[in-house]
């Protein structure tokens, strides 16, 4: 959601569109108001205009992983990491700081690299969430993912998928990265291991061949 | 009896090429199944209240709202009241409920009283004279060295020699004993000498802990033509694994556990969960499939490991899952010790090393610690050393990467790199001529030594300590060896050839991310001659023949060691079942790509499987046994040697270091898959120049709770902090003879040493203590410039 402009409304954020801007649940959150644990959307008014307030019980929630569509009901505090590993047991994504310092729960919202630790799951509704799951297709595997089996860039692994996801965006933004461009794509992820000479032998195959 | 040797170079097909890592498809796609990512069903989710407080006791704790929240199954008190607290973020009361976020309101309505005693969380050298000589032990330290997990036998000797300060009723000894306490250790409190005046003496936090003395240093301090003296130092830094401890136990009845957890010893981990739990340890059934880091910090169950199969069984048996949170990750699972020292050095004018001095210090949490194998390497002809270790509130120490060695290599090497640059000698030179002090490694080290100069360009590079006048950039070289064992652990795997053909090997191993899996198979592949997704490998759990812990570079010996008997032994018997068809003998026979043939005819020859329909109904099942004298030889070795170069820059106007090439140069005997070898090489540098530059466990002294306890603040290298890396293995005649040693540790000894050394040689000053981050590189320029 765009946070930069006040007036700007994102399309999702219409009054049928499922949430509120951190902005205006920020402004929200300073309102007392006696909340029953009903499932469903009170509508209250915040800043002038009418808002849907959500919780804290659980809300019926609907998501677009994959191409695939997955319901749940689930509390608004619930993060999309802990809705994509503990509820649709999609564990690619790996909780490690659970804060946004890592990027070992990188997945892609309509195709951008996020956080998964950092975006609560009520968020990311109605959005083309991407996981490292669906990169594999047929069997095979996608070309930075065989780069990373080439070129040996994981060890213990664990923040292999949140690299593989944040390479691949990368690579789809720059087929041929520079330095500069690997160096910022890639500052949200650390390996405790010590993998990066092969991530970046794998990135500079990829360049190579082409995705 | 087969010929079990490893086979020389002309006669190897898969050991020592560069083989693709087996389990990269499953890690790369998100397929891998961590301890964090099982889901067992009807799984609750557990979470723990901790101590904020560095010292205190536990006064009073109100559970009772938790336990009425809806959605919350259990709650389990960890510590009592009475209970005192050593360090901050220790474990109090423990919540299961429906999932993660009850489980979070049920910790928050916990109510707990602590009294709070004062703490001490530093690690600054101990004042002139206040360190206590060892002597009689009180009970609190008793209890501090059961904390600490002091291994029984050290506790025992320790009661022994210095007594205690008062005789405990066998009630104390009950309690001694629920807290772990063995019973040697029992038994040596009942029959300890008893001095009750050393009760009145308050307890320092500052002991003695190691004096000794070789030779005359006096003598050959006076007669040295130079002595050079500096301060140098390592701190506390944390494992900061990705996969967080912990585990999900449930019980599949009244008395039979199962438990997934993050381990790197999964067949030790019956054995210690059976005695707190009161259930014979062939009850305990665990598994894990991948690991997420482990660095030394995984060997236990943990007391989180225990609660969390307490708190199932108050829960009805039902799974409950207990990973920490990332700060209690980095604040409770373990940190490495820290080590400075002031040293002196003392050697003649050609070079030769005659003397050292050492007053050194640090602190592994409660216990206190040991003192780092100081001069590292070098056996000085002469020495001296003491060390005094700090017991204090900052969290228990476990084995880092490399146990005490990175801490030795940088006390000793950058003492020594001071030494020649005193002496104005290149280090290149200086160390070449004292390598003779290395012994048993000489050969390797200056093999290497040459090998490395070369890579690194060392000659074009180094140049004698300069003057900055005022500010720019400056680049510098330096370099470090090291050393370790890594003979080969226990090992025993149980190898099958199906009637059809199919093989499976099986092992309670673990793989670490080293390549375990991969070694493995190139082992049973390359010994058996079929192919490597031929064989299916089981690793991982306790229903398999046990296989050590992956500690020490151990694993690799052991397994590849196990691995190479019993597949050896299996194909003789298949070749014994086989050779009548063949109208040959056994000796005869040959197994090349899947296809058994007579050797010189491979006319009459058959497909593997056909050969495998001749072992009749049942299948066939080898052991393999690390080690065994019955089927020589050794197939594993101990003792590596490692020459690392570093080349630094630093910004003299910001004090900002980069590293911008590192070159690690290592033998490891025998390499089984030089691919996943030279990754953990890379590894290892990558790790080092992370410790190097950026990371410490940073203490306050007024909450004495760790200030930087997430990963935006325990800072990480990243991928751009990582320069131009180099790695050289050792292998050919001389080296693959030796047989497999392990390698996950040497090469995370060298980069600290090599690094300040060559931030030493760009600025012409020594950075006294890692992390060398840029308020302490302007510091140590700024001392010069007053100079």
């Amino acid at each position: 959601m765009r946070e930069d402009d006040e007036n700007q409304k994102d399309p999702n954020d219409s009054p049928e569109g499922p949430g509120v801007s951190r902005r205006e649940f920020l402004k929200i959150s300073g309102i007392s108001v006696a909340v029953p644990l009903v499932a469903g959307p009170r509508v209250i008014k915040a800043a002038g205009q009418e808002v849907r307030v959500y919780g804290p019980g659980k809300v019926p929630m609907e998501f677009t992983i994959n191409g695939k569509n997955y319901k749940a009901n689930l509390e608004p505090r619930i993060t999309l990491l802990d809705a994509l590993r503990d509820q649709f047991e999609l564990t690619g994504a790996k909780r490690v700081c659970d804060r946004a310092e890592c990027g070992a729960c990188t997945v892609l919202l309509d195709n951008k690299p996020v956080y998964a630790c950092a975006m609560l799951a009520i968020e990311a509704q109605h959005k083309a969430i991407t996981t490292v799951e669906s990169l594999m297709r047929d069997g095979k595997l996608h070309p930075i993912q065989q780069a990373f089996v080439d070129n040996d860039a994981s060890q213990c692994g664990f923040c292999t998928p949140g690299f593989v996801v944040a390479c691949k965006a990368l690579l789809d933004k720059y087929p041929h990265p520079t330095p500069e461009d690997i160096r910022r794509g890639l500052s949200g992820n650390l390996c405790r291991c010590g993998t990066y000479a092969g991530i970046r032998k794998a990135i500079a195959q990829v360049a190579q061949k082409g995705a | 009896m087969p010929d079990y040797a490893w086979p020389d170079a002309q006669h190897r097909t898969l050991i020592g090429t560069r083989v693709s890592r087996v389990d990269s498809p499953a890690k790369v796609s998100g397929q891998a199944k961590y301890t964090y990512d099982v889901h067992r069903p009807g799984m609750l989710y557990g979470k723990v209240l901790r101590c904020p407080y560095a010292h205190a006791k536990i006064v009073s704790i109100d559970t009772s709202a938790a336990e009425k929240m809806p959605g919350v199954k259990a709650v389990h008190i960890v510590q009592g009241p009475g209970a005192a607290i050593h360090w901050a973020g220790d474990e109090v009361v423990a919540v299961a409920a429906v999932d993660e976020p009850t489980a979070e309101d049920a910790i928050r309505v916990i109510k707990v009283e602590y009294q709070q005693l004062p703490h001490l969380v530093s690690d600054a050298e101990p004042p002139k004279g206040g360190a206590q000589e060892e002597g009689p032990l009180s009970m609190d330290a008793l209890d501090d060295m059961l904390d600490n997990e002091m291994p029984a036998g050290q506790m025992v000797s320790q009661i022994q020699q210095y007594g205690i300060t008062e005789k405990p009723s066998e009630g104390r000894l009950n309690e001694l004993k629920e807290d772990g306490a063995s019973d040697a250790v029992l038994d040596a409190l009942r029959t300890a000498a008893v001095h009750p005046e050393a009760a009145s003496k308050l307890p320092s936090s500052y002991q003695k802990a190691a004096a000794q003395t070789v030779g005359d240093p006096e003598k050959a301090f006076a007669e040295a033509a130079v002595v050079s003296e500096g301060l140098y130092g390592i701190p506390l830094i944390a494992h900061c694994c990705l996969e967080s401890h912990g585990s999900i136990s449930e019980w599949t009845d009244q008395d039979h556990l199962f438990t997934h957890i993050s381990t790197q010893n999964v067949s030790g981990i019956p054995g210690q969960m059976a005695e707190p739990l009161k259930i014979p340890a062939t009850n305990v059934r665990v598994h894990q499939d991948h690991i997420g880091g482990g660095f030394g910090s995984k060997f236990s169950p943990d007391r989180w490991g225990i609660f969390t199969a307490e708190i199932s069984k108050k829960a009805g048996g039902k799974p409950v899952r207990i990973m920490l949170e990332r700060d209690a990750e980095l604040e409770v699972a373990g940190a490495r010790p820290s080590a400075y020292a002031r040293v002196k050095v003392g050697a003649m004018k050609d070079g030769a090393l005659v003397a050292w001095q050492s007053n050194s210090w640090g602190t592994g949490g409660p216990g206190g610690g040991g003192m780092p194998p100081i001069p590292y390497v070098f056996s000085i002809p002469n020495q001296r050393q003491e060390h005094i270790a700090i017991r204090n509130n900052i969290g228990p120490a476990r084995a880092w990467r490399a146990p005490n060695h990175p801490q030795a290599a940088v006390l000793t090497m950058c003492a020594l790199d001071d030494l020649a640059a005193k002496l104005n000698m290149d280090p290149v030179e200086f160390f070449g001529k004292n390598l003779n002090l290395t012994k048993q490694r000489e050969n390797t080290y200056r093999e290497e030594l040459a090998i490395a100069s070369e890579l690194m360009d060392w000659k074009q590079k180094w140049h004698p300590r300069e003057q900055i006048a005022s500010g720019g950039m400056a680049r510098g070289v330096g370099l470090s060896f090291h050393t370790w064992g890594g003979r080969g652990h226990a090992s025993d795997c149980d190898l099958t050839i199906h009637p059809d053909g199919s093989v499976e090997l099986k092992l309670c191993s673990q793989d670490l991310g080293t390549g375990t899996r991969t070694c493995i198979l190139i082992v049973a592949s390359e010994t058996l001659g079929i192919p490597m997704d031929a064989i299916q490998l089981q690793i991982g759990d306790t229903t398999y023949p046990p296989s050590g812990g992956s500690g020490g570079s151990t694993t690799i010996g052991g397994v590849s060691s196990s691995t190479r008997r019993a597949a050896a032994d299996a194909r003789d018997a298949l070749f014994t079942k086989v050779a009548p068809a063949l109208n040959t003998q056994p000796d005869q026979l040959e197994c090349v790509n899947g296809k058994l043939s007579v050797k010189g005819d491979s006319s009459r020859s058959l497909s593997w499987k056909e050969a495998c329909s001749k072992l009749g109904a049942m299948p066939l099942t080898i052991r393999g046994k690390n080690p065994d004298r019955s089927k020589p030889p050794d197939l594993t070795n101990s003792g590596v040697g490692g020459v690392q170069m570093a080349e630094a820059e630093v910004d003299a106007d910001t004090g900002v270091v980069k590293v911008k090439k590192m070159v690690a140069v290592q033998d490891c005997g025998l390499v089984i898959d030089l691919k996943t070898a030279e990754s953990q090489c890379y590894g290892a540098l990558i790790m080092g120049i992370s410790y190097s530059l950026y990371e410490e466990k940073v203490m306050d002294p007024s909450t004495g709770r760790m200030l930087n306890a997430d990963m935006g603040f325990y800072r990480l290298a990243g991928l751009s902090d990582i320069p131009e890396l180099v790695v050289h293995m050792m292998t050919g005649k001389g080296y693959d003879e030796r047989g497999v040693i392990g390698l996950g540790e040497p090469p995370v000894i060298s980069p600290g040493a090599a690094i300040s050394n060559a931030v030493a040689n760009a600025i012409g000053v020594r950075v006294p203590f890692l992390p060398l981050t840029p308020d302490r590189v302007l510091a140590a320029l700024e001392q010069k410039a007053g100079a």
